[in-house]
């Protein structure tokens, strides 16, 4: 890895050049980090480390390979742990397969050990279907009532009246950064009148650690889901956060190896955290690869990665506004500040599909679609939009090439 | 890599500009069917009159991009009139174009009189973009739900 930060601001080609896939793809801009962000060198190379060097189960062996694996596996846990600001970064944080799967877990959870027929969970209505759908299989299993706090024309969460919706509620739900408008929530504000009302909070951060500094001893959360891949780490891992005496009043999710530390004929009893909420052989080499992606992110500073995306959301917000100006709709905050990671757009005339497809003659990589969030996308009256969303190698020049496929695109079809 | 002419000829720009057999009819007596698209969020409605013998009649609504809407466009001009079995030779000639099978499985490439084809051979350029295919097969497969219904009703009637 080399030297990345000028004066405090990111060197973005130093940047590009710690992640392969540029190389090996010359020209490319890549502006679907929102989906999945690309991965440096160190994380490919600790994950091929461990499979060539250290590779044995986690917690079971008392042979040499499986402690390597073992203190791998649980360095990558206490690193992560304490990246996001965990007081007990060794039993507070949870490896899941992705934000979904934690998500998941948590909704299951809390279905079984603390909901009830007729209870009231609140989300958003700018929820990824993550943070959605596992809320509404409890309100068909188990008849808990699922309330939404609406979004106003600016994609920002109408909030006026919080009390009233947060009363009685037995959890809240909400994203820390919309996937899809890059609306960066009052999250802690909304966590303190839902603490005051006796509710449960849930964060969604999937699209906030990757580009922000969390500390979750002070945001207001009980706990906290987000995804790996998001933030330069591999596919197959996440993580759920979540402060210790609630964990370890939750009941596990999944059952089966490693989340017992009891077996009998007639029951169990569940193993201690972190491995209660873990069940069967864990994805290490994934772990671990967070892990390094973890160490590149901490290389970097926070500070630095945070004004960066700072800076280019506000410029890609003003040129492709600047060059397109009423032809073009742009969802989300119109003040740039309240903005995080990415650009929703639609081109007036011309199907988002349609564009992601010039775009990409142009090799420039951008979303099109629902991305997961089809209750947002009929409160915005639309099927579909284009995402551009950025990342530390992205740069003006990445913009500047979106504005002219841009270009091409409304040349092409109008 | 292809050109972007490959895929967005100048019929299938006409037919997203200009979309034949835009609407809806009543239902009934109009048969309806709905498609979804749940990976782009593209939806479609298509209306059917058959008089028992022929489609009379036939509209569709709905939104989507220029592939989803210029293949729904084509497809309602290509089957309007014709019979329940020869709508069924036009489906499948369509999925022939897209190298797909009756199944909508990719499927070897199987010759075809292009000639015969009309407009519709413009989506031929489709079969070359993998993630477009679902975006010119909705309109067909919401189309085929209706040609199933009636060939149970005629079945129905025939027993």
């Amino acid at each position: 890895m080399t030297e990345v930060l000028i004066d405090n601001h990111i060197d973005v080609a130093k940047v590009r050049s710690d992640f392969p896939i540029f190389a090996n793809n010359p020209g490319l801009h890549y502006l679907d980090s929102g989906a999945s962000s690309q991965r440096p060198s160190m994380v490919l190379e600790a994950m091929e480390n461990y499979y060539r060097f250290h590779h044995a189960n986690v917690h079971r062996g008392v042979y040499r390979l499986a402690e390597e694996a073992t203190e791998l596996y649980e360095s990558a846990r206490e690193r992560i742990g304490r990246f996001i600001g965990a007081t007990h970064p060794g039993r507070e944080t949870i490896f899941s397969k992705n934000s979904t799967e934690a998500l998941n877990l948590v909704a299951n959870s809390l279905g079984r050990g603390f909901l009830r027929q007729g209870d009231k969970v609140v989300i958003t209505k700018m929820e990824h279907h993550a943070n959605i759908v596992p809320w509404q299989m409890l309100a068909q299993y188990i008849g808990i009532q699922v309330e939404f706090i609406d979004v106003d024309d600016e994609g920002e969460l109408i909030i006026d009246d919080l009390e009233r919706i947060v009363d009685g509620a037995k959890v809240v739900s909400l994203t820390l950064t919309s996937n899809v408008l890059g609306t960066v929530t009052p999250f802690t504000g909304i966590a303190q009148v839902a603490k005051a009302a006796g509710a449960i909070v849930v964060g969604d951060a999937s699209q906030f650690v990757p580009h922000r500094q969390i500390d979750v001893k002070s945001i207001g959360a009980d706990l906290i889901a987000f995804t790996g891949h998001k933030m330069f780490g591999p596919t197959g891992i996440g993580v759920l956060w979540g402060r210790s005496e609630l964990l370890d009043q939750m009941p596990p999710f999944l059952g089966g190896g490693d989340m017992i530390s009891d077996v009998r004929l007639d029951g169990f009893v569940a193993n201690e955290l972190p491995y209660k909420f873990e069940a069967g052989t864990p994805p290490i080499a994934e772990a671990i690869g967070l892990g390094a992606a973890v160490d590149y992110m901490n290389s970097i500073g926070m500070d630095a990665i945070e004004s960066h995306d700072r800076e280019i959301s506000r410029l890609a917000y003003e040129k492709v506004k600047g060059a397109f100006g009423d032809e073009i709709k742009i969802f989300g905050p119109s003040d740039p500040s309240k903005r995080s990671g990415c650009l929703s757009f639609e081109l007036e005339g011309v199907h988002p599909h349609d564009v992601a497809q010039v775009l990409d003659q142009n090799l420039v990589n951008v979303r099109a679609g629902h991305h997961c969030a089809k209750p947002l996308m009929r409160h915005l009256g639309v099927a579909a939009t284009a995402r551009a969303s950025f990342h530390i190698y992205n740069d003006e020049a990445d913009v500047d090439a979106l504005v002219d496929a841009l270009k091409e695109t409304r040349n092409f079809f109008i | 890599m292809q050109g972007l002419e490959d895929l967005y000829r100048e019929i299938i720009l006409d037919h997203y500009k200009n979309p034949r057999n835009s609407g809806t009819l009543e239902v009934p007596p109009a048969h309806q069917a709905d498609g979804y698209n749940p990976l782009c969020g593209d939806e479609i409605s298509i209306y059917v009159n058959y008089d028992g013998e022929r489609i009379t009649d036939i509209k569709n609504s709905g939104q989507g991009c220029s592939i989803s809407r210029s293949s729904a466009s084509l497809m309602t001009n290509a089957v309007k009139g014709k019979t329940i079995a020869e709508a069924r030779e036009t489906i499948k000639t369509f999925k022939r174009l897209l190298l797909l099978d009756e199944e909508g499985e990719k499927s070897e490439p199987v010759e075809i009189d292009l000639r015969k084809l009309g407009e519709l051979a413009a989506l031929q350029g489709v079969s070359k973009f993998p993630a477009r295919i679902k975006c010119a097969t909705l309109a067909w497969n919401t189309f085929t739900q209706i040609v199933d219904e009636l060939d149970l009703q005629i079945d129905g009637a025939n027993d």
